[in-house]
């Protein structure tokens, strides 16, 4: 598969990064675009490190973080979640997409939800940036036909 | 502290669209503890209007600096100057006081506000501000309990409350206590419920904003 789309995602030390790594021990397949940041939590994540992300080429976000109840740092995955709504509002601000950037929780024992989740994640930016391509192809020729 | 809110980035960016390089600045002191304008908020808008620069096929440099204060000159030093000459026009992350002042400083400069400067007030729960003082000029908050009729009440009226006082709250909107009950609570708390029997005379506005600009002059202080 082609790199692009490029997707970075954010992964928790205690459960989605140990996810990924165990993926990577059962020789679960799933797509290279995705390149891993790990964090020692989702409470780490804060609005300007998404958008960084875009800035610097990203075409997608993930956040994945432990699963509700199960932080090891008691609450910072449930703050992730709200500062991760709030990024996909100041996405939609300058006019991209805010489901390029999703936040999933992945437990440590699931190696394969983690392949599973990268590899939905990377087919739907493809798409996403597909339809984009798409909807900018429409627009030229009426913009032109309304000039003329 | 000042409290303020950002400006909806269109405004922002219909502003930065017209020039080749614009520096956001943003200041350290109240809008950064309200969360509005400080160096979080200043990378937060520099790479929003990065993003949809590149969106809309603009182009246009942006700068991030953050000083202390925009309030105050000792703060605009070398590196700072530097940066604002280097710009095309600056977007001042600071209350209505830091953009006017920044504009001082630099006169030849475009200074655009970045925020909605709102009001004195304070942070009552994470996330939540309130409004707590008016700026009116002549204290009264000792009268009534420590709870400022001027600023809380909706009609800021001296002798309350009004008939729209209704179970606690102001009649403007059920979310809004009133800060007649509110004085009420208090005095009676403290035991100085007769206090409130005292008729307060009519307040001189003169100076609040309605005796126009204002300013302090302190000639112990003057060099």
């Amino acid at each position: 598969m082609s790199q692009e789309p490029l997707i970075i995602a954010f992964c928790c030390h205690y459960c989605a990064f140990t996810a990924a790594d165990l993926a990577g021990t059962m020789r679960q397949q799933y797509p290279t675009n995705t390149r891993i940041v790990r964090l020692p939590c989702t409470g780490k994540v804060d609005a300007n490190m998404l958008l960084q992300a875009f800035v610097d080429g990203a075409d997608g976000v993930m956040v994945a973080g432990c699963e509700e109840g199960s932080c090891h740092f008691i609450q910072g995955n449930l703050r992730a979640i709200k500062r991760v709504t709030y990024a996909k509002d100041l996405l939609a601000e300058t006019g991209i997409n805010p489901e390029r950037l999703e936040m999933y929780h992945i437990a440590a024992s699931q190696g394969p939800l983690f392949a599973k989740t990268s590899k939905e994640f990377v087919e739907k930016i493809a798409g996403l940036i597909e339809e984009d391509k798409m909807s900018l192809k429409e627009e030229t020729p009426e913009t032109s036909g309304e000039k003329t | 502290m000042i409290v303020a809110e950002q400006k909806p980035l269109d405004e922002v960016y219909e502003f930065a669209k017209k020039y080749k390089k614009v520096l956001i600045m943003g200041c350290g002191t109240c809008v950064t503890v309200c969360m509005a304008g400080g160096e979080k908020e200043v990378g937060i808008v520099a790479n929003q209007l990065r993003l949809k620069a590149k969106e809309n096929g603009d182009d246009f440099v942006v700068d991030e600096h953050t000083i202390t204060r925009q309030c105050d000159k000792e703060f605009f030093d070398e590196e700072t100057a530097r940066k604002i000459k280097a710009a095309d026009a600056v977007v001042s992350m600071a209350c209505g006081v830091g953009v006017q002042y920044s504009a001082e400083v630099f006169p030849d400069m475009l200074v655009y506000p970045g925020l909605n400067t709102k009001f004195f007030g304070t942070n009552v729960e994470q996330g939540v501000w309130a409004e707590r003082c008016a700026g009116c000029g002549e204290c009264v908050v000792g009268d009534f309990g420590g709870v400022c009729p001027i600023s809380r009440c909706s009609k800021s009226i001296m002798n309350g409350p009004c008939g729209g006082s209704s179970d606690g709250t102001c009649e403007i909107n059920p979310d809004v206590d009133c800060a007649w009950q509110l004085i009420y609570d208090r005095m009676d708390k403290l035991g100085k419920l007769d206090e409130l029997e005292k008729n307060q005379p009519i307040k001189d506005w003169s100076t609040a904003r309605d005796g126009g600009p204002r300013t302090v002059k302190r000639d112990d202080v003057k060099l």
